[in-house]
């Protein structure tokens, strides 16, 4: 009976591919490990960076850097999106795409120009395929291992884009890391650099009474001076920042997905082996039928 | 004999430095500066150059910055990098031939060359050759 070889080369093939899914979850799972410990290498930094910066902010002027102005008419917005080079991640960019995509539909329904950096190579070709204009792409960075002076120099050509007039809003789309099961796609601004205070959640790290005894700095040189030297530094940070959870997330999604597919192929081991030896019952029987119909006729 | 004063140098990859020293000397924009335990509230940026300190056991310790910022409170200090290097840790040939590479491209007189960068690019590479050999004196 054909059946039976065609369900058992079917039920290797299935195995196969859960092998190939198991060993993606592990890598996955390594690189998440990796990828989480950079993210928290760089908390410490960011937190102390976040808490001088509030302090100095709250000592400096207002718009003492343009970085901080907001334009009074908006009509070139930019938009970094942060994607995955690679696919089998599940919905993971999907989901960034879709944020990306209602982000730009907002923007172009207002009458503004949208352009965007790419980090990462689906948004990149879903930008091509919309004929979107893409102003700078960055590939092989999300996910894989990438320095601080990655973020910092394509952080620096958002600013001297913004500060040149190419764009009058900067916008990031990236994927939030709250957990192995949440990575929200999420869309923030960056420049001009919304009220300091409100960047960064480990502000509340630094409790009331530190405030004030802070407030009692020697700034050299002034404060403004200060400040001005830090924004640019705080967008690399937002970038960075970024670009590690981002990549946590990549890989967190990556593994859920590989796990499903794995358990997805146990499922289909288990029907189709039942389907195997229901055939191969079934052959059976029907070779006892004709061993026993052959006796009886030669008896008869 | 003063006590010590607790050093971070911190940067976004690692935690470069975490000790307890006597004394730090660091490179600020507007000149190079000392700090012992009982300093004023005191916060700067740094240029590219040396961090020097001495550790709890008086042995001089140098490490090489680039740029950022630095807060000094009474029981310690806390300096921001963008990236931080021990002695030991610099490679020096690698640091040699980025300083010829910089200085290259500063000489070539092309147009479309970024001279800040260049720039930044051969000072850190100074930084860290003068570190990496023996930058303990000054």
């Amino acid at each position: 009976m054909a059946s039976l070889q065609e369900v058992k080369s079917k039920i290797n093939g299935v195995k196969k591919t859960k092998q190939i899914t198991r060993a993606m979850n592990m890598v996955a799972a390594s690189k998440l490990r990796g990828a989480q410990s950079a993210m928290e290498a760089f908390r410490p930094y960011a937190e102390k960076f976040a808490e001088v910066l509030g302090n100095i902010a709250g000592k400096a002027g207002d718009d003492v850097s343009p970085l901080l102005v907001e334009r009074e008419e908006v009509n070139n917005v930019h938009a970094v999106l942060l994607t995955s080079d690679r696919g089998l991640c599940g919905g993971f960019n999907t989901n960034l795409i879709e944020k990306a995509e209602a982000f730009k539909e907002e923007q172009v329904s207002a009458g503004k120009n949208i352009s965007f950096t790419n980090f990462g190579k689906k948004g990149r070709d879903w930008c091509r395929r919309e004929k979107l204009t893409i102003v700078d792409e960055y590939i092989g960075v999300v996910g894989a291992k990438f320095g601080f002076n990655t973020a910092s120099t394509s952080a620096q050509k958002l600013i001297d884009g913004f500060l040149n007039g190419d764009y009058d809003e900067v916008h990031i789309v990236y994927a939030q890391f709250l957990g192995m099961a949440n990575q929200p796609p999420t869309v923030r601004q960056l420049l001009p650099i919304p009220v300091i205070g409100e960047t960064g959640e480990s502000e509340s790290a630094a409790d009331e009474e530190e405030q004030a005894y802070m407030a009692e700095h020697i700034c050299e040189p002034s404060p403004d001076e200060l400040l001005n030297t830090m924004l640019p530094r705080n967008i690399y940070i937002q970038l960075y920042n970024a670009l590690l959870e981002t990549s946590t997330s990549e890989h967190a999604s990556r593994m859920r997905a590989m796990d499903n597919a794995t358990k997805a192929c146990d499922d289909m081991i288990d029907s189709l082996t039942l389907a195997y030896n229901k055939a191969r019952q079934a052959e059976i029987t029907m070779e006892l039928m004709d061993i026993v119909g052959g006796a009886e006729a030669l008896r008869g | 004999m003063a006590e010590d004063i607790q050093l971070e140098i911190v940067t976004p990859e690692r935690y470069a430095v975490s000790e307890s020293a006597q004394i730090v000397m660091a490179p600020g924009t507007l000149g190079e500066f000392g700090v012992l335990s009982g300093h004023t509230p005191f916060l700067t940026s740094l240029q590219i150059g040396k961090v020097h300190y001495k550790d709890s056991s008086g042995h001089e310790q140098v490490v090489f910055v680039s740029g950022g910022f630095a807060e000094a409170l009474p029981d310690r200090v806390t300096i921001l990098a963008e990236s931080a290097e021990r002695q030991e840790d610099i490679d020096y040939s690698r640091a040699k031939a980025a300083y010829e590479r910089a200085q290259e491209r500063l000489a070539s007189q092309k147009e479309d060359i970024d001279y800040a960068r260049a720039r930044g690019a051969m000072q850190r590479a100074l930084g860290r050759m003068e570190v990496s050999q023996g930058g303990g004196t000054h």
